[in-house]
């Protein structure tokens, strides 16, 4: 019989095992708790979008201060000021990073934050200059993190339509050809429009490569899409004067002349309603959350919740906790570098006081530059189809060589004194610990191997 | 002839093995020649769709200067003139003793199979994958020339980086390996991560792997260079040693946006990757070396409104190294005039990049047509030989 497990589900749709939290007695409980108040982000707050932008105002008033003060000593003080928002901004980054870890390895309700990382990532955006490079989790904690209970139409919506994804998908200055502002700059100015958003929602975040639209639908989008850009000082806005007149037509629908976001709202809306979409959306959380090859039933399971419930989200959710597919006992899905890290974390349950004191600098030698050398950047994919789901792509010599390395190493500093390694293992892989690992956490020579040893058994690294 | 050491002895010599190693798809017999062909090649992978049009600009085109307002002003913004026709990017300026030597070529209006989506994942897939459909093979055309080839051991070839490569995927035996990367254990330590493993045969083989070449690498690189010079002096030193096949990529060519920054300093990386090697490459390698970087496609011919490109179809080849026939820029020009594009917006390719590398492969290996065109690129008609190399 393959149903709900309670270690499982920890292992398979949280951040793995923690010694001080109790696994969910039931999928009830999980989802009760996606249902209940946020207490995570309250309790390791990051900071409000709002206030982000902020820092953007400030760095923007330094650049006009240095245009206008060109070869005076007060351009090379705006020039300082702005590389000293900079370093500010990134100060703040590394303490979002702890902030991350702190909910995952703390929760109760696990599921919550896989889910927001696995949102996050289909929606891949971050800020491409200055101190936009650290709006990642402002941006996911204000677009993503609350939506992901809602409607996916919500969601695409709340993701879309972002300053952050706005600026990372070069919509915030596409303009239609024929648009107000396109005809006063008659060719004086650069003008016209920019169809990477358009491409990537259709591609990515709804219908999925495989579906059947057009290079026609993708120009036509971002027609539609122009006007939608954003301010430090506002955020996100309408500007009508980018708007292409005209009716768009796309993927069959046609869309009405509008000169506010109207119309982007209602072809988000019939795209995240889409057949392809509910398709996408269904395999990519049966590949993420069980396998690379899932079973098809599970998929057409999520798929058929998915149009049933309007694209609301919490009744997939529930079809994914209760679907015999999902409690199949053996750990396939090979954890990423970030996941790995989290989970270790986790397993390790520092002392909070140890957690809040944790300085940048130990932040980036602990967690930041082992990440990159196993090859996951904390928030710097590559490009906007985010992490790879191929386990293939993360069991490679020199990422295993950089996990052994952290894994014998950085525990101690997490946690010190380390765990008795013969409890460290039963109470981190639970009844997923085989004879040969409960053997090697004994036999180890040291603590630190020991328990390096456990977070590297194929038991840990696969969920 | 060099003396054969089995890869067994080498590890039993360096006190590699533990318990279970025995079971490794490396423990199979080498002989330190490596491969049985001694010409290099180096296949860069080019992520994020390089603008050619930009990189070795057409200014010779009558169409081109009215398509692209603010990017691409040939010889008079400052590129360098190649042939009274083409400019090449000032981004590559560092490059034009390379071309002057003749070790620099480009191949203009190529590209993959791939049409339409214009998507990068998919598109990169293709590259990669060299077959001409997505549902071809998992496997990459470079893993597959290796295996059409006799000799090949776990260390011809290569794949360098933070990242998987899938071009040097498959059946094969390769070396996947980031110069930053390193690993000392215990001995016990070993033998207990060894037995701990041995159930995940993948984990499994990962981590000997990493054992073996963390034991046989230069070790990681302490002054810090920027991560793509590491990368090009990586592979200079396997190339200058045993190996003949290295591979890795570059990204940072999605220039929708701020074209003339983003595309400058994209290149500035490939012109130091290209230097890297060059210097680094001892005794002579350099001379019997192609290297060949390639995009998923090029850009839109046309400028978008915020002074960048969008994807498009038709890319460019960059070739260099001492076995390129340079100081030339190959390929059939298709015009950039009224009704020339494809699909009215992109460069209209006139030849198929599989081709290029097929036939490079075949001039530098003696690998054969069929194997070549049934086997690396299944189903690919290799056409005429251009002669990029000499």
């Amino acid at each position: 019989m393959r149903s709900f497990d309670p270690q499982l589900a920890e292992i398979r749709f949280g951040y793995g095992l923690s010694p001080d939290i109790a696994a969910p007695r039931d999928a009830t409980q999980i989802l009760d708790g996606l249902a209940a108040p946020d207490d995570m982000a309250a309790r390791y707050p990051t900071e409000p979008f709002r206030t982000f932008l902020d820092r953007s105002v400030a760095a923007q008033a330094t650049r006009v201060m240095e245009r206008k003060n060109r070869g005076t000593p007060q351009e090379k003080q705006a020039r300082q000021e702005r590389q000293q928002l900079n370093r500010d901004a990134r100060k703040a980054w590394i303490g979002w990073v702890g902030q991350n870890l702190w909910r995952r390895s703390f929760t109760d309700t696990a599921f919550r934050e896989r889910l927001v990382a696995f949102w996050a990532d289909h929606f891949t955006a971050r800020g491409k200059v200055g101190v936009f490079r650290r709006a990642t989790t402002p941006y996911i904690d204000d677009a993503i993190r609350p939506a992901i209970t809602l409607r996916f139409a919500d969601l695409l919506q709340s993701a879309v339509m972002h300053p952050v994804m706005l600026d990372y998908l070069d919509q915030a200055r596409s303009m239609g050809p024929n648009s107000r502002v396109a005809k006063r700059r008659a060719g004086r100015k650069p003008s016209g429009m920019n169809e990477n958003l358009a491409r990537e929602v259709l591609e990515l975040h709804t219908l999925g490569v495989g579906a059947p639209y057009t290079q026609t639908d993708v120009t036509e989008l971002a027609k539609l899409f122009t006007g939608m850009t954003y301010q430090a000082k506002k955020g996100y806005y309408f500007r009508a004067g980018f708007v292409e007149p005209g009716a768009e037509r796309v993927l069959g629908q046609t869309y009405a002349d509008a000169w506010d976001d109207g119309s982007v709202r209602a072809a988000l809306e019939d795209l995240a309603m889409h057949r392809s979409t509910a398709r996408h959306i269904a395999w990519k959380l049966a590949v993420h959350f069980t396998s690379d090859d899932p079973e098809a039933a599970l998929v057409d399971a999520l798929e058929a919740t998915y149009l049933a419930h309007d694209g609301a989200l919490m009744p997939v959710y529930a079809t994914l906790l209760d679907h015999p597919a999902s409690w199949q006992p053996q750990l396939v899905n090979a954890k990423p570098p970030i996941d790995f890290v989290s989970s270790a974390i986790r397993a390790l349950s520092p002392a909070q006081d140890v957690a809040g004191a944790a300085t940048p600098k130990q932040f980036i030698k602990f967690i930041l530059r082992p990440l990159a050398q196993m090859g996951q950047a904390w928030e710097q994919p590559i490009g906007p189809d985010g992490w790879s789901e191929n386990d293939a792509d993360w069991i490679t010599p020199q990422g295993i060589a950089a996990r052994v390395t952290w894994a014998m190493q950085v525990p101690r500093h997490v946690r010190n004194p380390l765990p008795d390694p013969r409890v460290f293992v039963e109470t981190t892989l639970g009844g997923f610990a085989d004879e040969p690992v409960r053997f090697a956490a004994a036999a180890a020579e040291s603590k630190p191997e020991a328990i390096g040893i456990v977070l590297m058994s194929p038991a840990f690294q696969r969920r | 002839m060099p003396a054969a050491l089995s890869r067994r002895d080498f590890l039993f010599r360096s006190g590699l093995v533990g318990c279970s190693l025995a079971a490794s798809p490396l423990l199979t017999p080498v002989s330190f020649a490596a491969a049985p062909w001694d010409t290099r090649l180096v296949v860069i992978i080019l992520r994020g769709g390089m603008d050619g049009l930009d990189v070795v600009q057409p200014y010779g085109d009558p169409a081109f200067a009215a398509l692209r307002a603010t990017l691409s002003g040939g010889p008079e913004q400052g590129a360098h003139d190649l042939d009274g026709y083409f400019a090449l990017h000032p981004g590559l300026g560092a490059l034009m003793p390379m071309w002057r030597a003749g070790q620099l070529a480009f191949m203009h209006a190529v590209s993959t199979p791939y049409r339409d989506k214009r998507s990068h994942f998919d598109g990169q897939d293709l590259l990669e994958a060299g077959t001409a459909t997505l549902s071809g093979a998992r496997d990459g055309w470079l893993n597959r020339m290796l295996q059409a080839v006799p000799g090949v051991t776990a260390q011809t070839a290569y794949a360098i980086g933070r990242d998987n490569m899938r071009l040097l995927t498959g059946a094969a035996d390769v070396a996947n390996w980031s110069p930053d990367a390193e690993l000392t254990l215990s001995p016990r330590a070993e033998r207990l991560l060894d037995l701990v493993t041995e159930p995940d045969p993948a984990l499994h083989a990962a981590l000997s792997e990493a054992r073996l070449l963390a034991a046989s690498g230069p070790g990681p690189d302490k002054k810090r260079a920027a991560d793509h010079v590491q990368v090009a002096e990586f592979a200079a030193l396997q190339l200058s040693a045993e190996s003949r096949i290295a591979a890795f990529s570059l990204n940072g060519w999605d220039t929708h946006g701020g074209q003339k920054r983003a595309l400058g300093n994209a290149l500035g990386r490939l012109a130091d990757t290209l230097l890297t090697l060059e210097k680094r490459m001892a005794g002579g390698v350099w001379d019997k070396t192609a290297v060949v970087a390639m995009t998923e496609f090029g850009r839109t011919v046309r400028q978008n409104g915020t002074q960048g490109t969008d994807h498009g179809t038709g890319g460019l080849m960059v070739l260099a190294g001492g076995a390129v026939r340079g100081g030339r820029v190959y390929g059939q020009w298709p015009g950039l005039g009224e009704g020339d594009l494809y699909q009215d917006r992109d460069l209209m390719p006139t030849g198929d990049v599989r081709a290029h590398a097929a036939w490079i492969m075949r001039g530098l290996t003696g690998l054969d047509h069929a194997a070549l065109e049934g086997a690396v690129f299944p189903g690919l008609d290799m056409g005429r030989d251009a002669g990029l190399l000499l």
